[in-house]
């Protein structure tokens, strides 16, 4: 495997990411306004989320529920995780090209990122 | 205001900055956060955790193409995400802590430098030779592709750029921004790579240093469905919009136009910021 294939499925791959989680957020944003359009809307002060906004397994919950916004939540998951997928691909690519000092260095950089999640 | 019209109205200024953002090459983020902060009096909290991920949209979007075309250095991004994205997670910390009026004085600070860099000369001075031993042992020297075929250049001052590139990343953080001018300087002026490369790799590092700081985002709740919506999709449409249009067309007029609009804007985020009124 050679640096360009690596780049090339790379480059699919974020593309796909951005467009499903934009499908995605899309969807969450139809039911979302079907069923609270006609609301007053509060974003002037800050409160923070709900849990079920924040944490993937409150999400699934109330996404089947048939609640809007945390599939929404979900969509913009998705697209957060799309260059964070594409971290973890790049260390398979190092890998195969037994280039170890850059999985190092890229195993690290996924380490910071999901360190805080 | 009902939801309905506010989501209608937030995707068309949405739009709007992501279009701004792509012809003046500044990114939606810096426009955006103005808007929604200014015109519809949004908490910067909020505002900050939707120009996150739309900046990841757009950044993930775009380096879709450029990787394909093999102009970003995969490498250098690679390495400089290590700078950039424990920058992030130290950014992403103080936003907590520090207070609504100080994000946006700084905010207005960082747009100014951001404006006055994208109107800096740029002019590639390549530098020959095999690099130092830090630059061949990461293997940070590539080539890009010119008129003239594949054009080899020499990556130099690893220490400053990765210094540089760890301040882009705190301000990412900080501010939800892509930080993308601050990149192009770190590799454009101090590392030397050629301006094409420098912009292609900001790009492809943007999406992952908006990553780290996404998670404490989400952890915090800056990151509100109802408002993130609209305006992801709206800015990603922008982008798309302004890259289509500047394949076409020569913009250099139009951005004047724009960098002071966005002066304004960022005199009034500082403005709004001593006063306590944002």
């Amino acid at each position: 495997m050679h640096d360009e294939d690596l780049e090339r499925i790379i480059g699919q791959l974020l593309r796909f990411g951005v467009l499903l989680s934009s499908f995605v957020v899309l969807t969450g944003g139809v039911v979302y306004l079907v069923r609270h359009g006609h609301q007053t809307p509060a974003f002037g002060t800050f409160h923070g989320e709900p849990l079920k906004m924040r944490n993937p397994v409150q999400m699934w919950k109330a996404i089947f529920h048939g609640e809007g916004r945390p599939v929404i939540a979900f969509g913009l998951l998705l697209l957060i995780l799309t260059p964070i997928a594409r971290i973890v691909f790049s260390i398979a690519g190092y890998l195969l090209e037994k280039d170890y000092l850059y999985v190092l260095i890229t195993v690290f950089v996924l380490g910071v990122i999901l360190w805080n999640f | 205001m009902t939801v309905l019209v506010l989501s209608g109205l937030l995707f068309a200024g949405a739009v709007f900055a992501g279009l701004l953002g792509s012809l003046t090459g500044l990114g939606g983020g810096v426009v955006l956060i103005p808007l929604l902060t200014l015109l519809f009096k949004v908490d910067i909290h909020y505002a900050i955790g939707a120009s996150l991920v739309s900046v990841i949209a757009t950044s993930s979007g775009a380096a879709a193409a450029y990787v394909r075309d093999g102009i970003s250095n995969i490498r250098l991004g690679m390495f400089l995400e290590v700078a950039t994205t424990i920058g992030a997670v130290v950014g992403a910390s103080l936003s907590a802590v520090l207070s609504t009026e100080v994000i946006a004085i700084v905010f207005g600070g960082v747009l100014i430098v951001s404006a006055v860099l994208s109107f800096l000369r740029h002019q590639d001075n390549l530098v020959p030779g095999p690099g130092s031993r830090l630059v061949r042992a990461l293997r940070l020297s590539g080539t890009y592709p010119t008129a003239e075929g594949r054009q080899a250049y020499t990556v130099r001052n690893v220490v400053g750029g990765f210094l540089l590139m760890n301040v882009a990343g705190i301000l990412s953080g900080l501010l939800g921004i892509g930080s993308g001018a601050l990149k192009v300087l770190a590799m454009d002026n101090i590392m030397r790579t050629p301006f094409k490369v420098s912009t292609t790799t900001s790009n492809f590092m943007i999406g992952v240093t908006a990553a780290a700081s996404a998670g404490i985002y989400l952890k915090k709740g800056y990151i509100d469905p109802g408002l993130s919506m609209p305006v992801m999709l709206g800015v990603l449409a922008g982008a798309f919009a302004g890259s289509r249009i500047l394949t076409k067309t020569r913009v250099s007029s139009l951005k004047k136009i724009f960098a002071v609009v966005i002066a304004l804007l960022a005199i009034e985020m500082i403005y709004n910021g001593i006063h306590h009124t944002i």
